[in-house]
């Protein structure tokens, strides 16, 4: 493997946690949900599936369990906003709080124990082209079909797609589910094949990273391949370029790939063919029918 | 009725908690304060497992008490807490808890502080460090010796002098063995990201290293080398379960000595205030067993580290050339403590330039 492929490789890996996870979270922002919760759903995902893999000796098992883990933290995330119509943004950042806390404390036995990895398929992880398949279907999904339409219609106008007969809450929980369950893959993909291994907070800060890329996207899946590729991308030529001791300060280099996204979002924001019509109209609002 | 049970409960919870106090009085209160999770594997792992040690060894006589996740911002507080909470000895476990130690301590007199890789102490503050580019010594020999390409990949998280004579020993180390030794360096501004240091492995090795060295807490970079056939060493902890055919050899931190003997020492009234700096002599700093490895290098790398803790090697002799030509240090002397604590240069035949 020469050093060209090796660096293209290295991309791939660290971007493809960061895609799945901002997959999820496109879903649920379509539908008018915010939740600020990826970083606890991923890191929850990553115990859990570390542990399953680790006690059954079976990494799929393991990947089974990692998105069932986000999926759970997701209905709890749903309970309370869906439910209980509680403030979504201060929901999410509790999730994200209660998912580094309580992943920590049901962990706190694995560390230490090498754990199961999941096997490759032709040189790379099985993940990466799972994760260009959902992007593909995610775009059909949501742009091609009737489901599609009735995601999109509950995130730009929850009242009229109620009025329409629509059932905004029921759209609203599968959305955030489908959430969880990415964000609860990228993080097992993190402790079954990036690094097979858990630690605390093992996931640094992934899951906002992915938050910021959904923006970055305009909530445009295929749009996110390109965010998370960038980001990627930079990050790994920092290190290279880290190699070669030209004396460039390491923390300018570091710092490029968020220098990056914002000046991407920056002029994201600027242009209105970009924006137009693609944020949903209804994010972030509570949807209580009664009222 | 109902309120004559809510008395004999109030009084049997008041009998409770005072029987409870009254066998905490007789045990030794010793606390630590984390800056990390005990999960890390790395650091704070470690000053754990010399917590678990002083419970294991002292048993009846002591209890502990610790803190994780205490941000160094918010320290004064937790340290506070845990001096008005009985505990008559409180190690604080983070350069960053250095001023809030010496703060607390000034109000707290009967109690005892120890504050690791600080340089500050008081009549009732101690200040403790390891000699961690001793075991960097040893394995930039091992390197330079199993090394095919000559070029060894050095993972590192932020420009503090600990770090800096830590890559400058491994220099000084491989030197010796190959005086034209190279070490490409990437810096990723963290302790411990298992992701980024994985990332920088990779692409170390694929810059021509295939050897890895880590000044970061996590194992990625070893299960990194393990999967491409490539070697390294561990650090902070034992790693050879992540990596059993890619680890030569882990520098280990085990403070668990230095912890079982202070702790006794408050129990023997023996207690004073004093600067301890030890390293693989005292056992604070010790090699895990070499793996992976022919004869011949273990048996120069074991000869190295007996020279080390007899004294008969210094890391750092003089006269040492640094980075920009000019030398440090007199003929056959090593360098004072001071120098190497607040060490801001680079030896000659590292590359990189260091971040300012």
């Amino acid at each position: 493997m020469d050093a060209t492929t090796a660096v293209f490789l290295t991309i791939v890996t660290a971007a493809t946690p960061l895609l799945l996870a901002a997959l999820g979270e496109l879903v649920t922002e379509r539908s008018g949900v915010l939740n600020l919760g990826v970083e606890g759903m991923m890191v929850m995902g990553a115990v859990a599936g570390f542990g399953a893999g680790f006690l059954s000796g079976n990494p799929y098992i393991g990947i089974f369990a990692a998105i069932l883990a986000g999926m759970a933290m997701a209905l709890l995330f749903g309970l309370l906003t869906l439910t209980l119509v509680t403030n979504q943004v201060a929901t999410g950042l509790s999730l994200t709080l209660l998912g580094l806390g309580l992943s920590g404390l049901l962990g706190e036995s694995f560390v230490g124990e090498p754990g199961v990895r999941l096997p490759k398929w032709l040189g790379i992880d099985i993940l990466i082209p799972v994760s260009f398949i959902l992007v593909a279907a995610v775009s059909y999904v949501l742009f091609r079909t009737k489901i599609g339409l009735v995601i999109r219609a509950v995130g730009d106008s929850h009242a009229s797609a109620h009025a329409l007969g629509y059932r905004v809450t029921l759209v609203r929980y599968a959305c955030v589910l489908f959430g969880g369950a990415c964000s609860g893959l990228a993080g097992g993909y993190l402790s079954l094949a990036y690094t097979p291994q858990w630690v605390e907070n093992m996931t640094a800060g992934r899951g906002w990273i992915a938050l910021a890329l959904v923006v970055f996207s305009s909530w445009l899946p295929w749009r996110l391949v390109v965010g998370a590729y960038l980001f990627g991308a930079i990050s790994i030529l920092a290190y290279t370029v880290q190699t070669f001791a030209l004396g460039i300060p390491s923390q300018l280099l570091l710092s490029l790939p968020y220098i990056a996204t914002i000046l991407a979002l920056v002029l994201i924001s600027a242009s209105r063919r970009l924006t137009r019509s693609n944020a949903p109209a209804c994010l972030g609002q509570p949807f209580v029918p009664d009222r | 009725m109902k309120k004559l049970m809510m008395s004999a409960a109030v009084l049997a919870v008041a009998l409770g908690m005072s029987a409870a106090s009254a066998s905490a009085q007789e045990k030794l209160k010793a606390c630590w304060l984390y800056v990390g999770a005990i999960g890390d594997f790395g650091w704070t792992y470690q000053h754990n497992q010399g917590r678990l040690a002083v419970e294991k060894e002292l048993g009846d006589k002591v209890q502990t008490v610790f803190v994780e996740n205490v941000p160094e911002a918010d320290s004064e507080r937790a340290i506070e807490r845990l001096a008005r909470d009985g505990c008559a000895i409180v190690f604080t476990t983070s350069f960053g808890f250095m001023e809030p130690t010496l703060k607390v301590a000034k109000k707290f007199p009967d109690v005892k502080f120890e504050h690791a890789t600080g340089f500050k102490t008081a009549p009732n503050v101690t200040t403790y460090n390891a000699k961690f580019h001793e075991g960097r010594y040893v394995i930039g020999q091992i390197a330079a010796k199993m090394s095919k390409s000559g070029v060894a990949g050095y993972i590192v998280s932020v420009p503090i002098p600990e770090v800096i004579s830590g890559i400058n020993a491994f220099m000084l180390g491989a030197q010796t063995v190959n005086p034209d030794f190279k070490v490409k360096i990437v810096w990723i501004n963290s302790w411990y990201d298992p992701g980024k240091e994985a990332d920088a492995a990779k692409v170390l090795f694929s810059q021509g290293a295939d050897i890895i060295v880590q000044h970061t807490d996590s194992t990625a970079p070893l299960q990194v080398a393990e999967e491409q056939g490539k070697h390294g060493f561990g650090q902070a902890s034992d790693m050879i379960k992540f990596a059993p055919k890619a680890q030569y050899t882990a520098i280990v931190d085990d403070w668990a000595p230095y912890y079982v003997r202070r702790v006794k020492d408050v129990l023997g009234g023996t207690w004073k205030s004093q600067s301890s700096w030890d390293g693989m002599a005292e056992g604070t700093v010790h090699m895990a067993p070499f793996t992976n490895l022919p004869d011949d290098v273990v048996k120069a790398a074991t000869e190295a580290m007996d020279a080390i803790k007899s004294g008969k090697l210094h890391p750092f002799t003089g006269p040492i050339t640094k980075q920009d030509g000019s030398t440090i240090g007199e003929a056959g002397k090593p360098l004072g403590d001071g120098d190497i604590l607040g060490m801001n240069w680079f030896v000659k035949g590292v590359d990189d330039k260091l971040p300012q």
